[in-house]
């Protein structure tokens, strides 16, 4: 913040107190709902196709009034930890499964098992298993998977045909001889866009290796294991031969764009863009690009476990009502209601066995590598981790780190941020003798 | 009632307002700076520990902290005096006898300051793109190589700089003017029956009849640009390769995005002992020009 934009900043403040007054106010003045008012929170575009599915729920049960507040992506990460911090956490909320570890920590969320169990609709076989496994921290249940995602290839049909493939890759080997074909570096021609500022990239390669990314009960990093080394060398080199530009989600600016013009034949991205391709893209290119299952070191079809559960707040005063809500959301034709608005896909298995979802090829592959999909670590650090590891792999593209040095640097960091977690396990374990910290 | 206490009591309400809202928390951030307060202390207080001087003592050991010190002196190293100069000769052209239609470009030069750093960020962004940027289609008309403004890391700052500058440069503009019409015209007058060129008329007028307004320009700008955060949040997120973290950068990603409250607040007073003692460098300096 420089001196010019304090003014600025200060008026802004003013703006919110006025706007949080003016909230308070019409909360205060309006005529107070029949029975139980329920504050649901959304992060991003769900919000804006929730409240099309709420009119029905709400008949359904007259005595429940849902409120849906939307938070935007950037800011729900913070606005959930003060209000937590500020006690003033929603009955129930969307939250993306790598927040879900950090929520725990603070016991900020009603186990949910025991509603499972009595539970009619909600049924854990009928979720894909590594998803449903994303919810359960420490060997509680504290969310239900409500949509899901998965990193996987892209790729332009035409393009690979051209240059002589009949197939997108199966494993890295050939996914190799493809990128080679496709590139040329001096005409603008990458084959796949790799931002190197998301670290979603390397960790679907990470999580393809047999070698946990954590070790010692979450501990310390597993960084310098053969595993991700083979996967951060396998990523690096895609840059250093010009397979991949070294640019960033910013400077790609409109990736959806250029795959449609061939500046990259590949893409490695997540469900959301298939409504993108289908809207961005025109109508004659549509057969042109398709999805594949993301190629592993050997077989295809092993990606990150994403998406967002549903998640009730310990501190709710009204969580059978809120409960209620998350059987209406998990019911299958909701979620298939839900995919058509929204393109979000669903986490069980019978909501895929009609209409779009069963029919539609391009998320054949989707449907395919959701069965093996695997989790990332679930210690609230993860993400500051994920975040260091995608810095020094940045540091490694641009030649100023080896690949051995890289990982070693990764472990040195990850160390560090595991350091308070390391101490509060040994701390939480009753002893008669408590040890010092070293 | 004696005139102290009357003194007291008028400036009662100042300093309750200043004790709640500024004291308080500044002392409450300079305890959370001397513990590791973080996602598990806020979950349960029993895991909050005292360390002392340890966040200070890691930052200080902490390759990050030095290099976001860094970028942040070459922003105000660099900034500060483009910006001031900017602002300088703006304002000197504003105040020319010889300038015509003065409000609209007094108007048109201030824009910048009061529009929002994110939508003119949108802009800049694309006027920087390195294919599509009309600063690179420029420089390609006189043969000049496209640069990579915001992916490379020696250019991510001088865009930010200069993105920096451009915003900003409005708001000291207008100071510089009140500044300058307030010396006396005879001055001018005198010194050019003098015979004194235009070079020596600014050197020994404009500069210092100044003094006072530059001294205290030049304090909020350093000041303002040492809180170097807004410009590369929007524009570059902080790479490429953290190129473009600053100090205070660093500390909303502690403090924020991973909710250590405890290094964050220690950041924050570091920040603060540097630019204390910049300032105040600053201010014996020009005080040891009066001297002799």
């Amino acid at each position: 913040m420089t001196a010019g934009t304090r003014p600025q900043r200060l008026r802004r403040g003013r703006w919110l107190a006025a706007a949080a007054l003016c909230g308070a106010w019409l909360g205060g003045c309006a005529p107070a709902p029949p029975g139980q008012e329920l504050t649901f929170w959304t992060i991003g575009r769900e919000g804006e196709a929730i409240v099309q599915l709420l009119p029905a729920f709400e008949r359904a049960h007259p005595g429940i009034q849902v409120k849906v507040q939307q938070l935007p992506l950037t800011a729900a990460h913070q606005k959930l930890l003060t209000a937590f911090a500020g006690g003033s956490t929603p009955d129930l909320s969307q939250l993306g499964n790598t927040w879900l570890p950090e929520l725990a920590a603070l016991h900020a969320l009603e186990p949910l098992q025991a509603r499972v169990d009595r539970s009619a609709v909600v049924r854990p076989d009928d979720y894909f298993t590594s998803i449903w496994a994303t919810n359960v921290i420490d060997g509680t249940l504290l969310g239900v998977p409500w949509y899901v995602d998965t990193r996987l290839l892209f790729y332009r049909r035409d393009l690979l045909r051209q240059a002589g493939f009949r197939a997108p890759p199966r494993n890295w080997e050939e996914w190799r001889r493809q990128l080679a074909a496709l590139s040329d570096p001096p005409r603008h021609r990458y084959a796949i866009l790799l931002p190197t500022n998301e670290y979603e990239q390397l960790m679907s390669l990470a999580l393809q290796q047999p070698d946990p990314l954590l070790r010692d009960g979450d501990r310390y990093g597993n960084f310098e294991s053969a595993g991700f080394k083979h996967a951060l060398a396998f990523y690096v080199d895609t840059f250093r031969l010009q397979q991949a530009p070294p640019i960033s989600n910013v400077e790609a600016g409109n990736p959806w764009t250029e795959f449609g013009r061939g500046v990259y034949a590949f893409y490695l991205s997540g469900p959301w863009n298939i409504g993108e391709f289908r809207s961005r893209l025109p109508a004659a290119q549509q057969d042109d690009w398709a999805t594949a299952p993301l190629p592993g070191p050997r077989t295809a079809g092993i990606g990150v476990a994403g998406g967002s559960s549903l998640v009730i707040f310990r501190a709710s005063k009204h969580k059978d009502a809120a409960w209620q809500l998350i059987e209406y959301l998990s019911q299958p034709a909701v979620q298939q209601r839900f995919y058509a608005l929204l393109g979000d896909l669903p986490p069980r298995r019978s909501s895929w066995q009609d209409g779009a979802l069963r029919d539609d090829p391009k998320l054949r592959a989707f449907r395919e590598q959701l069965e093996h999909v695997r989790p990332a670590p679930a210690v609230p650090e993860w993400e500051r981790i994920a975040n260091e590891m995608q810095l020094v792999a940045a540091e490694a593209i641009a030649g100023r780190l080896t690949i051995d040095q890289a990982a070693a640097e990764i472990d040195r960091r990850a160390d560090a941020i595991l350091a308070k977690r390391r101490w509060v396990l040994d701390h939480a374990v009753p002893a008669p003798t408590r040890e010092h910290p070293p | 009632m004696n005139p102290p206490r009357a003194a007291w009591l008028f400036l009662a309400p100042a300093l309750l307002v200043l004790g709640v809202f500024f004291l308080l928390p500044v002392l409450g951030a300079l305890v959370l700076s001397l513990t590791d307060y973080d996602l598990y202390a806020l979950a349960d207080l029993h895991n909050l520990r005292f360390v002392a001087l340890g966040n200070y003592w890691e930052l200080l050991h902490r390759p990050l902290f030095w290099s976001a010190l860094g970028h942040t002196v070459y922003f105000v190293a660099v900034g500060v005096p483009l910006s001031m100069g900017a602002s300088l000769g703006a304002a000197m052209l504003l105040n020319s006898p010889l300038a015509r239609c003065k409000p609209l470009f007094r108007t048109a030069l201030f824009a910048p300051v009061v529009t929002t750093v994110v939508a003119v960020a949108v802009i800049w962004r694309y006027l920087f793109n390195t294919r599509y940027g009309m600063a690179n289609y420029v420089l390609g008309l006189v043969g000049v190589h496209p640069v990579d403004w915001l992916g490379d890391p020696h250019w991510a700052m001088p865009t930010i700089i200069l993105f920096a500058v451009w915003k900003n440069f409005g708001y000291n503009m207008v100071i510089f003017l009140a500044g300058l019409q307030a010396i006396p015209p005879e001055l001018y007058e005198a010194a050019r029956i003098d015979g004194a060129s235009a070079w020596r008329q600014f050197r020994h007028i404009t500069l210092p009849m100044l003094k006072p307004t530059l001294l205290m320009v030049g304090i909020l700008t350093v000041s303002g640009y040492f809180q170097l955060f807004a410009e590369p949040y929007v524009m570059t997120e902080g790479g490429p390769l953290q190129s473009t973290v600053s100090v205070l950068y660093l500390m909303y990603d502690e403090g924020f995005k991973w909710w250590n409250l405890g290094s964050a607040s220690a950041v924050a007073f570091l920040l603060f002992v540097i630019m204390f003692a910049v300032t105040a460098l600053m201010l014996k300096l020009s005080r040891h020009g009066e001297e002799p």
